[in-house]
This record gives structure tokens, sequence and C-alpha cells, in this order.
């Protein structure tokens, strides 16, 4: 509902619709949660610890959960709860669902608030809404954290006008009601379905006062772990991602063949009617980012690509090799600030490689370009700006481009960037014909997004058992943001906390990156490279390499000081908050027992999102080449947890991305391409790599949800090399440790 | 093109495909059933894990003409092999519920093939066993997935 004053709401009549719904709209309640957060965690009285207090970063003032907040507040009331009449709730959700669990959540929010079972709630998602303008982009692992407030209110007042319905009918109050599993009881033993309310809930007449959501000491759902509500559709092959969509008849299987290095062009086909004389070869066009083959099945489109004699022009990267992006890395690096101090100091530099970020589910996208309209299918973080992209290409106006959101087979941030969506567009228009695009893996990851490198220099100086300063500088490769996030840092750059004639990635970087101990002056300086690839936000952003990366040094810090690695953390951690989640991992994962020789433990922290986690591994380096983390124990503070269940599945999957990119898994640049092409080529963790025990520890905690996907990556990495660090001898300095090329590239 | 006539989930199906089409694309493109993945079409992330006579292969690699004749099955067919009821999941998806494995469930059918395939060779699988499961899970379920595989084992 359109709420002019917070005394009235307004039922809409729902759109054409095969069932009567009625709808409810709320409110601008995240601007104010927004501004009860501001400062809360890093701000929070320091106990009585004699380390050099650091000023506090602007992460811990405002960070980019919140600046996506308050974006997003001014169309947070056209987040829409339903009812129909059979008494299904449903909310279509503006976000992304690519394995966080996100429908699960946020149906068990509706669940408690409407006081119907998670089975009677239906989350869907949304197509691209170009009226939410910047409340439409999954990241920052801000979904939780930017819809909590707005869905809790929705589905509290389609509460209030289901009871004001019932209140009428029979001429009660709506106190005197009660509603369990979505029947309103009342006095006498009178009781009525939410289905059989529904239509008089939507009357606009209805007198109802505005709800306010339910206080947590009323949750029966939200804090109990619960199962995903898709898992059974999973479990037996019934869930349907993009390519397993029969939406458009005729819709072509489609592979393209591309260049020998990256954003290499198409000068040339020679051998065009040879390839679409192949059995099953219907069309063959040429789009800007190559040559794609339309076929009958994917095997003959694969079969046909494959066959293609192209002559390419120059790629834009095809001078780079791994050694040359670090050599720019490091010539780009900052100095430090703080004068050089007659004390000691700790340095360090770190080199982390280029990541794919690799999800199972390939680039794919469905397209029906027609004259006037055209139909998209994909799995979409940004889908508002890909709609605006893909009407810009095809000349069509933004209106008549439908843009359909699918489940996505994993994403890590690869999903913010809908190349796969805009180059079926291409394809479609070009060959007057519908489309199912895929991408190879191979192209998935040689053209893919990926990781930038980064270089990290990093000094502290130490005296008297003290650290008084601690610089980190960090120069990157160029990550990619030109997917709404600039937009939407733009829109909300007055409220942030930094100044100055900062880049968006430098806006990004000092809006999550921030110390989370007490290393008196801090500072945290980042460079982009522009180099012209395929980069992205990778899970976790900055984060993992910059927080592993210091990690790591903080046990040199500590040794240096002749410290313990959890001595020193309790000593210098910002707040007892933190305290606590460490604490939880040294009881639970017996941080200090005996450990056979080559073996080691190592712990990290990490605090980011309003959250924060530690991570305490054993890892069996008896062969330091095939190193294995055996035993992991992580706990976590998320602020209020929705779901515990899946809050320990993104705590075991950042895990795992932490052992795949601090042991094995990174991708070599080689003349412009990068030589992997597979999973036997990027050693993501299989399962032989992954520990025998994982144990995950949520620590009590209330307030606000904090965000949760991507917090677990960076305290993983720095535990993870840090007991390999201690089971080695050795100091991790180059990421992956394991590098080698040990294979056979696939040809370009 | 040649037909290819064999068991696909205790239906006998007849398929006019190349000789050499990958499985995968037969299944997939010509017969609607997506419950097998394209994850790598070279046999290494092992998305498409299926049955053929009851072990597992991957019909990325796996000609369409080697299948003739023989009983393939598919994620979608897998209860039906456990029991006749068609309400009633096998005890490993039943393990991967409980366990509540799947995040985004890319690679699952796979995995949940790969496990049943594992659970026929030998009924109580050890951590080495559950290693040599080579199935990529890029989310990182791996420690349920092991869960499961134990619990699945412990009900059969």
């Amino acid at each position: 509902m359109s709420l002019g004053t917070p005394e009235h709401d307004i039922a809409e009549p729902a759109r054409e619709h095969s069932r009567r719904r009625f709808l409810t709209f709320l409110v601008a309640a995240p601007t104010l949660a927004v501004a009860a957060r501001i400062g809360a965690d890093g701000l929070a009285p320091a106990s009585a610890q004699a380390a050099v207090p650091s000023l506090p970063a602007p992460a811990e003032i405002l960070d980019l959960g919140d600046a996506l907040i308050l974006a997003a507040a001014p169309t947070a009331n056209l987040i829409v709860v339903t009812v129909d009449e059979t008494g299904r709730v449903g909310l279509a959700l503006p976000r992304a669902e690519v394995g966080q669990g996100i429908t699960t959540a946020v149906g068990m929010l509706i669940a408690d608030e409407l006081d119907v079972g998670l089975d009677q709630v239906d989350v869907t998602l949304a197509d691209a809404r170009p009226e939410l303008v910047f409340n439409q982009l999954t990241g920052g692992s801000n979904t939780i954290r930017s819809v909590y407030g707005p869905v809790r209110a929705a589905a509290a007042q389609a509460r209030a006008r289901l009871l004001a319905a019932a209140a009428a009918r029979w001429g009660t109050a709506p106190s005197v009601l009660s509603v369990s599993a979505g029947v309103v009881t009342g006095p006498g033993g009178r009781s009525a379905t939410y289905g059989e309310l529904s239509a008089a809930a939507a009357d606009p007449g209805l007198s109802v006062v505005l709800a306010t959501p339910k206080p947590p000491s009323a949750a029966t759902l939200v804090g109990t772990p619960t199962n995903r509500v898709d898992a059974r559709r999973m479990v037996t092959g019934q869930m349907e991602y993009t390519l397993d969509l029969d939406v458009v008849p005729g819709a072509l299987p489609t592979m393209v063949r591309r260049p020998p290095t990256i954003n290499g062009t198409v000068r040339s086909v020679q051998n065009e009617a040879a390839v679409r004389a192949m059995p099953g070869v219907v069309d063959v066009v040429t789009v800007a980012t190559g040559v794609a083959v339309l076929a009958e099945t994917f095997g003959q489109a694969l079969a046909g690509k494959e066959a293609l004699e192209v002559t390419w022009g120059p790629g834009t990267v095809d001078g780079e090799s791994n050694a040359t992006i670090q050599q720019k890395l490091r010539a780009a690096t900052l100095p430090f600030v703080v004068p050089p101090l007659l004390t000691t100091t700790v340095d360090a530099e770190f080199d982390f490689a280029m990541v794919s970020h690799a999800p199972m589910e390939t680039n794919s996208a469905i397209a029906d370009v027609r004259r006037d309209r055209a139909e998209i299918w994909s799995g979409l973080k940004s889908p508002i700006v890909a709609q605006q992209t893909i009407a810009a290409e095809l000349g069509l106006p933004q209106s008549a481009v439908t843009v359909h959101v699918t489940q996505g087979g994993g994403s890590f941030g690869r999903r913010l960037f809908f190349d796969a969506a805009l180059e079926a567009a291409r394809i479609s228009k070009a060959a007057g014909k519908p489309v199912k695009l895929m991408w190879s893996r191979i192209d998935d990851m040689r053209h893919g997004r990926a990781r930038a490198a980064s270089f990290h220099r990093i000094r502290a100086t130490v005296a008297a058992g003290q650290v008084l300063t601690f610089e980190h500088r960090v120069a990157s490769g160029e990550t990619d943001t030109k997917h709404g996030l600039g937009e939407i840092l733009t829109a909300v750059a007055a409220s942030l906390p930094v100044g100055g004639n900062l880049s968006f990635a430098q806006t990004i970087f000092l809006t999550t990156v921030h110390s989370p101990y007490q290393l008196g002056a801090t500072t945290h300086l980042l460079n982009e490279v522009p180099l012209q690839m395929h980069t992205g936000s990778w899970r976790s952003v900055y984060s993992a390499n910059t927080r592993g990366a210091e990690e790591v040094l903080i046990d040199e810090i500590a040794a240096k000081l002749g410290k313990d690695p959890v001595t020193f953390r309790r000593e210098f951690l910002k707040s007892d908050r933190f305290r606590a989640v460490l604490e939880k991992v040294v009881t639970e994962g017996q941080w200090g027992r005996s450990m056979p020789r080559g073996t080691a433990q190592g712990i990290a922290f990490h605090a980011e999102y309003k959250s924060c986690t530690a991570c305490l591994v054993e890892v069996d380096a008896t062969d330091p080449r095939a190193p294995r983390v055996t035993r992991a124990t992580i706990a976590a503070d998320v602020g209020r947890v929705i779901n515990p269940r899946g809050l320990e599945s993104q705590l075991i999957g950042g895990l795992t991305d932490a052992i795949g990119t601090t042991f094995r898994a990174g991708l070599h640049i080689d003349a412009g391409l990068p030589l992997e092409g597979s999973y036997s080529q990027f050693h993501y963790t299989r399962q032989a790599e992954s520990p025998l025990r994982t144990s995950v520890f949520v620590v009590p905690s209330d307030g606000e949800p904090g965000g949760a996907g991507e917090l677990g990556v960076p305290a993983a990495v720095g535990a993870v090399a840090n007991a390999y660090a201690r089971a080695t001898g050795t100091k991790p300095r180059s990421f992956p440790i394991n590098f080698p090329v040990d294979f056979d590239p696939f040809p370009r | 093109m040649p037909n290819y006539t064999f068991q696909l989930n205790g239906e006998t199906v007849t398929v006019d495909a190349p000789a050499d089409l990958p499985l995968l694309w037969a299944l997939r493109d010509k017969l609607g059933v997506t419950g097998p993945k394209y994850g790598c079409g070279i046999d290494v992330c092992k998305a498409c894990t299926s049955h053929l006579d009851g072990a597992a292969i991957n019909p990325c690699v796996t000609p369409t003409a080697d299948v003739a004749g023989r009983e393939v099955t598919t994620i979608e067919g897998l209860a039906g092999t456990w029991s006749d009821d068609p309400d009633e999941l096998h005890p490993v998806q039943e393990a991967w519920l409980e366990r509540d494995v799947a995040q985004c469930g890319y690679c699952q059918p796979g995995q949940i093939m790969a496990a049943v395939a594992l659970l026929r060779r030998t009924s109580n699988p050890t951590d080495a066993d559950i290693d040599a499961i080579e199935n990529v899970c890029r989310c990182g379920s791996y420690s349920r997935i092991r869960e499961a595989i134990k619990a699945a084992a412990a009900r059969m």
C-alpha cells in the first residue's frame, strides 16, 4: 500500500491474475534501521585493554551495505506481499537466488509475521522492475540486511488487514482475534481462513491501523534451523535453471566461438558454409564477442563452433601474463604515509593471482528478440541494468524488453554481470530466431569474469609490546562494477563516510575493508590498475585478499611481540563482541592442542557486514605440496539470525572457497588469456581436499541482522594460510601457495 | 540419422541422433530430461553423473549409440529404482534433504547419483571411499555431502 500517512494504508487491487489477490505495500522503515546501526560496531566501548586505539575506519561508520540500504530505501515500500483466495502468501522478491537460500530465509520472515506455515508461502524471483531503481541488485551480502525491514513490515500490514476484515465480518475488535496456520479465530469459536478473508481484506475502504512487525521474542520459525524450501526440487532433478526452461518454442541451442585472447575481435570466418552443412547446425552469425552457431542440440552447436575457422583481431591484453600484471601492480602501489619511526617494523608483501568465479552453471541465457519487443531469461543479480543495456543495444524502449530472473547455479559475484543475456539478445536479433545460449566451461573460465589479481604491501611498527601503526597498500587490477553499483554509490555519495575524489573502487574498498584490531594509526589505501580484462567482485570482493593477508601478518606481529596468535588477538581485538566469537573457536576447536609434526592449527578473525567470524583450522602439510585442512571450527555473530542452517551453509561455503584459493585454485594469464579451462586445471576444492570434521557455531546475538553470504571467506583464508605457515615453518606470500601449471592447456 | 532405443527411467525411448552425439544432449535437447547438468563436457566436473545399467557414467562423454538396448537412469528416475510409490524418494535423496545439502543445487543430481553408485559398490563407505568422489561442488557443500552419504549408508 502506498502509505501517505502512518495512520492509513491502502490496499491496491491486484493486477490481472488468475486468482484474486490483495496487495500490501510498506514503509520507509529501513532508513531508520540504518540510522540506528550507524557506528554501532566499531564505536562500541573499548574494553580495558592496553592496545593503542585506532580511530574508526570509514567502514565502521557506514559500510557498503548501509549505502545499498540507503539507496534502496526510497523504493522499499514497493516490496509487495500478496494473499490469494486459497490462502497462499506470495512475494516476488527483487533479488536473485543463486544458492544462498534467500527464498527460504525470506519465506521464514513472512511466515512468522503472518502466522502461517512456511509451506504456505511462495517466494519467487521478480522480473526486472525498473521502478525499483536501486532496489534490485543482489550483492554485498546485503539481501537480508536490506529486505528484513520492508518484508516484515509488508507482511505485518497484510496480517493487520486480514484481522481487520475478520473483525468487521464478526463485528468485533481485531485485538480479540488470534491466528494460527493462516486461520483466524474469534469469539465464540468462529474462524475463517486467510483465503476466505483475502477479498474483504483487499477492500480499500477497510479501516486498518499501521501494524508493526513482531518483536524477535515472538518468533516461532525465525532463528530455528530450517531446511531449504527448494531442496526437494533440487534432489529430484526438478529444479529448473535457465537452460532447463522450456519457455520459448523453437529456441535453438547456441554456442559461441571466442577469440584466442581476451576481447579479441572477429575479422573473418573462413568456413561458414562448411559449418552450416554440419549435422544439426541451423545458423551461423557473427556478433561482437565471437561467432555463434545455432543448432538442434548443444552437442551439435559445440561441434560446429569448434569446427569454425576464424581470423581474429588482437585483444586488449595480448601482452599480459601473470608476471607482467604483478609488475604493474607493484609499480602502482601507493606509498605509506606514516613517517619512518625509530622502532621495529614488521613488513610483508603478498601476491594474489586472478581467480575464476567458476559457478557450476556456466554463463547462460534465453533470448527471444522480435522486431518490436524482446524477452530474456537468465540468472541475473542486476536485472534492471541488464534490461536498460539490452534495450539500448536492441534499439527498443526499455518497456519493450521483459527480463525474467531465473534461479542461478551458483554465482559468487559472477551473475552481477549480464553478459550472457546481452550476447543472447544480440545473437537472437542477428539470427532472427529465439536462442538458448550456453557458454562452454573453457570459455567460462577464459572469457568469463574473474577476481582481479592484487598486490599487498603491509607495514606495522611495534614498540614496547604495542602496535603503533598499521598501514596496508593494495594494488589491484581494476574490478568492474559497471552493473549498477557505481550508480548506487553516486546516488548516496553525500551519505558516505569517505570524502575527496575517490573512485568507485576506492569507495567500495573503504566502505568494506577495515581492521578489527586496535593497531594504533591505521591506514588502508587501494590503487587500481586499468587492465581491460573481464573482472568482477568475487565473494567478499577486496576482503578475501586484503584481510586474509592481514591475518597472516597479525600472526607475524604476534610472533615479533612474543605472543601466541590467540593471546595477541584477544588483547588487540576492538570489542568484546569480537572476543566472544574468537573465544568460541578457541574452546570448541581446542586451540593449542598437541599436533603431530607437519601439522598445525591456524586461526584468524574477520568483521564485515555488521557481522564477525573466527575460524580455526587444522592443516596436515606433511607433504607441503598436497596440504589438507583436516578439521575446521567456525564461529560467527551475525546479529539476529534468520536461518541458522542457511548461515552454516554460507560459512562452510566460504571456508571451502578459502581452502581452494589459498592452496591451489587460481588463473595463469598467459599472452592475454587464462590457461585454465576446466576444473581439472582450475583446482577448486574437491571432496578429497575438504575437512573431515567441520563445526559451525552461531554465537547468540540480537539487533538487526548482519550480512553472512561472503563473511566466511577472509577469516578462513587467514586461518588456512596461518596453519600452513605453522605446519611448514614458511611465510606464505604468494597465493595460491601451490600454483604450478600442472596440465596441458586446451587449444586457444 | 539413426534411431537408438534404450530404457530411460523405466520406460522405453527411441531417439533420433547421430551415433556420436553425447548422451547428455540426447537426454536434454531431444528427450527433455534436464536433471543431468552440463558443467564441463569432458568428464571432469561430473555434474551430469547418471547410471548405465546401475553404474555411474558421465553422459557428456558417452556416445548415444553406446546406450542402445541398455538401461539409463537419471536423477529423475532414481526414486523409481527404490520404490514403486511415486511419493517415496531414494534413501540417498532423503539423506540429502535431512542434511539440507544443496546450496545452488546444480551439481547435486550428479552428487547423488555418484553417491548411490558408491553405495552399490560398498554398503559402508569409508572417508577414503567418499574422498574418491570427484564431483565438483562449487558452493562447497562437501561436509554435508559426506554426512549425507554416511547417513544414507546407515539407513540402507
